[in-house]
């Protein structure tokens, strides 16, 4: 015990003492959490257009009208050929290219139907086929008060509502609250990571790890000892990063704080074993940095923290099952957000329990006390 | 000369030898071009729908059955109360709940039918979406048995200009290329040189008939050679895996490969001028480099939704600036006349980076 301790002091004075590292234990990721929860956004404000528009009809005039007054469509051009258009798109200047065909209120008015072409760049094809449903949305809605004008009734103040949408645990459909948690869980698990898997391969380079080798303490003590003080500062991290979160973003905290750092605790060790094995394994700093930032872009990128686990094709779905984080992304936005409380989440802490105690046995088990 | 090639081998031998980097370093972007070709996607499929069908007629059955048709959503059994549904949102087993209320099949011939839909919108995004296609889905249902329909029809042709089959991965292949090129180029150079340092062979190195310049030029060279193979690994993958296209000139889209990857090395090497040991410049990098990289230069995110002050901050990003030169090449067919000014961008930034290393650039070290 008396050994642990000794080695503890050594670490935590370790950390303290190497002062390039504390801002960037303490300051950097607040600083990332204050970019990236204002970045992280897939929701469309703003879509530039440009119209061509030979028809020049009060119709079309009124389309165009009812497109800029819905606040997400900004006119960039009227233009007096296609090809114009396309050189638009090609600039990046327009995002959507609306071509009225000639004649096209009187065709309308005549034969009952007329059509409109609509050019979206689909670059990016997700905010392209919001940006589709946008478009028909008004336009449909456009449809149907010019029909009630035609019918020369006067539109009964606002359609009646077939469908009542009620958006729980989150009315105002605010995706700040949505990301601040789950980002939490990344400047966690990269802070922790990072820090213990180029823990034991620095003293392996710099050759103080033959020193430890030659002291009594057995494999596990000299594991635990490693391991405590990153501990401590990623759950430090984790209540830091929520108070400022709290106060800035001011997301709900619905569920309880002991619960989720209860799972917060025993995550960290799953972080920090991975971390561990990384470092016991590898032979240089700049090897294990590799390794872990290899684990981690794959661990963020199938955690469903920015795009849901659920659109994921079968095959990657049981990937996840295996990612640690997962598991937290889906726990601290449940407990946060829905309060969710222990009978919700016990296959998310029994599943954090096994893959703990595997890692770390894998990380004592390849330890070796010689080179 | 001869003794820059010397050296230049030398580190070309010390990243060969090293195999483990080798594998991670060409393994990660192939297996991120696969994730985000075919596993990272927005697209909606089988949201767990749950419904309170408090009518139970042959029509709201009908109307569930459409629904699961859809593709969009996946039927995960009835509840019977609001709180059965609380309950289920909590452990994620829903997405959505629909409630149809008693004698649903008189109302919808009435014309009056109203039913609800409760979403769980603690993932917003989501929950928008979910709400969008269900609401197309019961009010073409409805509209359907009411045989209502508009006597005017506009009917809109869209036409998806550049991807036509909205595949992700167009979007993806160029940010992983610069992600690539970054990590390569900045992150492994600032670490190389910050290792030198803290074993104590800089001070070597630097003693040596070497110019300084030679030393450092002679570092980066192996990690440029290494990234732009790497680079090329993923451009043929999305040619010939995902069917990414390459309307553009090619000459030009490998020159603007270089001119990013000397852009990445001079921010490697400042970084290095910067950091005393390993582990601070690995930090610097990645919090300072990769976050940002991945973040603000439009490779997920759209940087026109983003508040004001990080659209300023985007504009010192390089890889902003990349991505829009990939894009335009390989999708859009630009070249050089649409595309000098995020090129002069790079040059720029590239530029600045060379001088501040220069000089900030110790041939001592104490």
């Amino acid at each position: 015990m008396k050994q642990v301790r000794v080695l503890l002091i050594k670490e935590f004075k370790q950390v303290f003492r190497n002062k390039g590292m504390l801002p960037i234990i303490f300051l950097v990721p607040i600083i990332q959490l204050l970019i990236l929860v204002n970045a992280a956004n897939f929701e469309i404000k703003k879509i530039d257009f440009a119209v061509y528009d030979p028809d020049q009809s009060q119709l079309s005039h009124q389309l165009v009208q009812e497109l800029q007054s819905s606040g997400y469509y900004h006119l960039v051009a009227n233009i007096q050929s296609y090809r114009q258009g396309q050189e638009y798109m090609d600039q990046n200047q327009i995002d959507l290219l609306l071509m009225i065909p000639n004649q096209f209120e009187s065709t309308l008015l005549r034969e009952g139907k007329a059509a409109l072409m609509v050019d979206i760049s689909a670059i990016d094809g997700s905010a392209a086929s919001v940006i589709f449903y946008y478009t028909n949305t008004i336009i449909s809605g456009f449809n149907k008060q010019i029909v009630a004008q035609w019918n020369r009734r006067p539109p009964k103040g606002r359609e009646r509502q077939l469908i009542e949408s009620r958006f729980w645990y989150n009315p105002e459909l605010e995706y700040k609250n949505y990301m601040t948690p789950g980002l939490m869980v990344v400047l966690v698990t990269m802070v922790g990571m990072f820090l213990s898997s180029m823990n034991v391969v620095r003293e392996k380079e710099i050759g103080t790890i033959e020193q430890l080798n030659v002291t009594p303490i057995t494999k596990t003590q000299f594991i635990i000892s490693k391991l405590f003080p990153f501990w401590v500062i990623g759950l430090f991290e984790l209540a830091f990063g929520l108070a400022i979160g709290k106060l800035i973003f001011d997301f709900p905290v619905l569920g309880s704080l002991p619960l989720l750092f209860g799972f917060a605790a025993f995550y960290l060790t799953v972080v920090l074993g991975i971390g561990l094995f990384i470092s016991t394994v590898t032979n240089t700093q700049q090897q294990a940095m590799l390794i872990s930032w290899f684990f981690m872009v794959i661990f963020i990128l199938m955690s469903g923290l920015f795009t849901a686990i659920e659109n994921m094709p079968p095959w990657a779905q049981v990937i996840t099952w295996f990612n640690p984080m997962a598991y937290f992304v889906e726990v601290i936005r449940m407990v946060l957000l829905k309060g969710s409380e222990f009978h919700n989440i016990v296959r998310h802490f029994s599943v954090i329990l096994i893959m703990s105690l595997v890692i770390n046995s894998l990380a004592i088990f390849t330890y070796r006390k010689r080179s | 000369m001869r003794q820059l090639i010397v050296f230049i081998l030398k580190e070309f031998k010390h990243i060969f030898r090293d195999h483990r980097t080798l594998l991670i370093l060409f393994g990660m972007p192939v297996a991120q071009v696969f994730l985000f070709g075919y596993a990272v996607t927005n697209e909606v499929r089988d949201a767990e729908l749950t419904v309170w069908d408090r009518s139970g007629d042959y029509l709201s059955g009908e109307l569930i059955s459409s629904m699961v048709g859809s593709g969009y959503f996946k039927y995960e059994g009835q509840v019977t109360s609001d709180r059965e549904l609380a309950d289920g949102f909590k452990s994620n087993r829903y997405k959505l709940g629909l409630v149809i209320p008693p004698n649903f099949a008189r109302d919808v011939f009435q014309g009056n039918a109203k039913v609800q839909l409760l979403l769980d919108a603690s993932d917003p995004n989501t929950a928008n979406i979910l709400n969008s296609y269900a609401s197309a889905i019961i009010g073409k249902f409805i509209s359907s048995h009411t045989k209502l329909h508009l006597p005017l029809n506009i009917q809109t042709e869209v036409r998806m200009t550049y991807n036509p089959e909205l595949k992700g991965v167009f979007l993806f292949v160029p940010g992983v290329i610069t992600v690539i090129l970054m990590l390569v180029s900045a992150l492994l150079t600032s670490i190389a040189l910050a290792r030198e340092k803290e074993m104590g062979t800089m001070e070597i190195l630097l003693v040596s008939p070497l110019q300084p310049a030679t030393v450092v030029i002679g570092k980066v060279i192996p990690y440029l050679g290494l990234s732009f193979v790497n680079a090329l690994v993923v451009l043929l993958l999305g040619f010939f895996v995902f069917g990414m296209p390459l309307h553009g000139n090619l000459v030009l889209l490998l020159s603007e490969f270089i001119l990013f990857i000397i852009c990445a090395l001079s921010i490697g090497i400042f970084i290095s001028t910067k950091a005393a040991s390993q582990q601070v410049a690995m930090m610097m990098s990645l919090f300072a480099l990769m976050m940002p990289t991945i973040l603000l230069s439009g490779f997920i995110f759209p940087i026109d939704s983003m508040p004001r002050v990080l659209q300023w901050l985007s504009y010192i990003i390089p890889a902003k600036y990349f991505i829009q030169v990939v894009k335009g090449i390989m999708l859009q067919g630009t070249g050089l006349s649409e595309l000098w000014k995020p090129t002069l961008a790079i040059a720029g930034i590239s530029l600045f980076f060379i001088i501040a290393s220069i000089k900030n650039f110790k041939t001592r070290l104490a």
